[in-house]
């Protein structure tokens, strides 16, 4: 429980630390939201400032800080300023596209890398897993850019799949199995996107977690007692090597986020990343630190989940 | 011995690789703002040997696009006119090197022939120009951030290694936070925090700023792991016994132990950031027009009928794969090479 407990205060001290230096950063730039409006000649100074002091934008840093703290507590993330809102609703929807996509993605990843990565790692002479080697290699040096536009490419190209958003037009009143179905086609070509981007890391990362396994003592000791091939593998190599597999689980969430931002982007899926662009070339500061701040918390939470998965499988931990 | 030539030959690419971004001046046929607003979206021309009529020529030559009158839009070649290639052609001027004025370019034809070997873009500018002078920003920035971030790395992380104690805690917590964000989210939050109309040069310096300090966070914590081994050796313990001072000690014993890491990871690091400044250049974020990087180069590909329609668009990102390969091969050799000495 004392794990746990410390686990979660480091989490949430991560968080404020995030949340204050992204705030502080766009507070010290020069330049605001209103810096167009300025531009305008019909609109005199004297109603900038108004519509600068109405908005909060000339008190200090952390005074602004703690309200925006307060309006979080209260679920509005600030005030959006190119919305005319509040942030919490704006960002919800977005964040929980965005979840569909990364989850989506994570699946598929994971699907195809462990078990490709536990065969390689097994059958690790042969001429097939040679070839997985390279194919990962070239896939990896590929720019994730290149990627996403040459899918992008064959969406435009082929027409088998939708280029871009999350939703067929006329699906209005369709039934929830053929909204789903609609989804699902929508989200096909991002997930798979991405889930291309993290598929080399990830069967480096489980090949060789495989391999230190298999080639430790007391798995040869197994094996010289007479222990089957596939027992061998599943009962004693396997539940070993889970550790490391889900350390390496939190530790993608981070990656995953990261590249699901320039996918929603070029392939125009309506998450999160769409609305970060949008804020940051207008400036509007609440809806960026709020998206930054939602994105260290995935992170965090994808960190912890992992945290306490391994406090459940690994009694070691559970010692100290 | 094999380590050591796989990194000879990949430090050799390198150098070749680098030389061409860096004279791109001199190889480009075309300044990066030349436009011909006649030929917007040209296909790359073809270098021909042999004429129409099936003549063979030393020289080789081109041969000029024309409108297609049938259809709107595309381009027909014009075969009664060959322009042949002349090497060290007189064109437009540009910095040698970034130093010296010059005006004569390897290869170029005369007009009104044009040459563009991938293609133009839409304003008829030469993409083959383009991508070699858009290679001095990008390549430029990720090697400055790479050097940045390397460096900042080093020096947190010896002295976190170093002291310990409530210094190493604190340096390496200030890591944590790094380290935990999704970059690219961070690299938006700092960005917004840019103004958007500020000088070349300044947006330049801020992205190098920005890409190299969010990422001194993972070099750091390798050079702290090697000078927490190091600083227990007897070569270190020997000469504090002697009364060496804190600065020697690092100087001399323990900073030259961190170098096979730190290479390895600006290897790493280069072209990850070089991806980040095409990331951001992509969107519209980076250095804007008409200086090119590798980013703004790629961003027409955002419209669909780029995307669909002219494929040597594409050249500028397939063309950085062998780049970034040969780092990757850099990096790997340099940590095979350094397994190879400590065993």
């Amino acid at each position: 429980m004392r794990y746990i407990g410390r686990r979660l205060i480091h989490a949430t001290l991560l968080l404020l630390g995030v949340s204050f230096f992204s705030f502080a950063l766009l507070q010290w730039a020069p330049g605001d939201f209103f810096d167009d409006l300025r531009l305008d000649p019909r609109v005199s100074a004297q109603t900038v400032e108004g519509l600068r002091s109405q908005s909060g934008l000339n008190r200090s840093l952390p005074v602004r800080y703690a309200s925006w703290l307060e309006s979080v507590v209260h679920g509005d993330f600030g005030f959006s300023l190119a919305y005319h809102g509040p942030v919490g609703p704006l960002i919800a929807l977005r964040a929980r596209n965005t979840l569909i996509l990364t989850g989506t993605a994570m699946l598929m990843a994971w699907l195809v890398a462990v078990p490709l990565g536990i065969w390689t790692a097994v059958n690790r002479r042969g001429w097939i897993s040679r070839v997985f080697g390279a194919a990962t290699s070239t896939l990896l040096t590929i720019p994730e850019l290149l990627l996403f536009l040459c899918l992008l490419l064959l969406a435009v190209r082929t027409g088998w799949f939708p280029a871009g958003g999350m939703r067929s037009a006329n699906s209005g009143n369709a039934d929830l199995s053929s909204e789903g179905r609609d989804l699902i086609v929508h989200v096909f070509l991002p997930a798979l996107g991405l889930a291309l981007v993290s598929l080399p890391v990830l069967m480096r990362h489980i090949r060789s977690a495989m391999i230190d396994v298999l080639d430790s003592p007391f798995l040869r000791a197994a094996r010289g007692h007479g222990v089957g091939r596939t027992r061998l593998l599943f009962r004693y190599a396997l539940p070993t090597a889970a550790n490391s597999l889900i350390a390496l689980w939190g530790f993608s969430v981070g990656g995953m986020l990261s590249g699901s931002l320039l996918a929603e982007i070029v392939l125009s899926w309506p998450g999160l990343g769409p609305l970060l662009i949008e804020a940051t070339l207008s400036r509007d500061i609440y809806v960026v630190v709020s998206i930054v701040l939602l994105s260290a918390v995935f992170l965090v939470f994808g960190n912890l989940l992992a945290d306490l998965l391994l406090f459940a499988t690994d009694p070691r931990i559970r010692v100290d | 011995m094999l380590a050591k030539r796989k990194l000879g030959t990949a430090l050799a690419l390198l150098a070749i690789f680098h030389a061409t971004i860096l004279f791109a001046g001199f190889l480009a046929p075309y300044s990066y703002q030349t436009q011909d607003r006649e030929l917007p979206f040209a296909p790359p021309t073809r270098v021909h040997w042999v004429d129409a009529s099936g003549k063979w020529h030393a020289r080789p030559f081109v041969y000029r696009f024309a409108d297609d009158r049938a259809n709107p839009g595309e381009y027909v070649t014009d075969f009664s006119i060959r322009y042949p290639i002349h090497l060290f052609d007189i064109g437009a001027p540009y910095k040698f090197a970034a130093l010296f004025s010059a005006r004569v370019h390897l290869f170029g034809v005369a007009d009104p022939g044009r040459i563009f070997l991938m293609g133009t873009d839409a304003y008829g500018r030469d993409q083959f120009s383009r991508f070699l002078f858009g290679g001095q920003l990008s390549l430029l920035a990720g090697l400055l951030a790479a050097l940045l971030s390397v460096l900042m790395g080093t020096a947190i992380g010896g002295i976190a290694g170093f002291y310990g104690g409530w210094i190493d805690e604190i340096l390496m917590r200030g890591g944590e936070l790094f380290l935990a964000l999704p970059w690219l989210y961070l690299l938006f939050a700092v960005r917004a925090a840019l103004p958007l109309h500020v000088s070349e040069t300044q947006v330049f310096l801020l992205l190098v700023a920005v890409i190299g300090m969010i990422g001194w966070a993972r070099p750091a914590r390798l050079v702290r792991n090697v000078v927490l081994s190091v600083k227990e050796g007897n070569s270190v313990v020997a000469a504090r016994g002697f009364g060496a001072s804190d600065l020697y000690l690092f100087r001399r014993h323990i900073l030259p132990e961190t170098y096979s890491v730190v290479f390895t990871q600006i290897a790493l690091l280069i072209p990850q950031y070089v991806l980040a400044e095409v990331t951001l250049s992509f969107l519209g974020l980076g250095v804007g027009e008409p200086m090119p990087s590798w980013g703004s180069l790629l961003s027409s590909l955002q419209q669909y009928y780029v995307l669909s329609s002219y494929w040597w668009m594409f050249l500028p990102a397939i063309l950085m794969i062998p780049l970034f390969l040969t780092y990757y091969a850099a990096a790997h050799a340099a940590q095979e090479r350094l397994k190879s000495v400590t065993l």
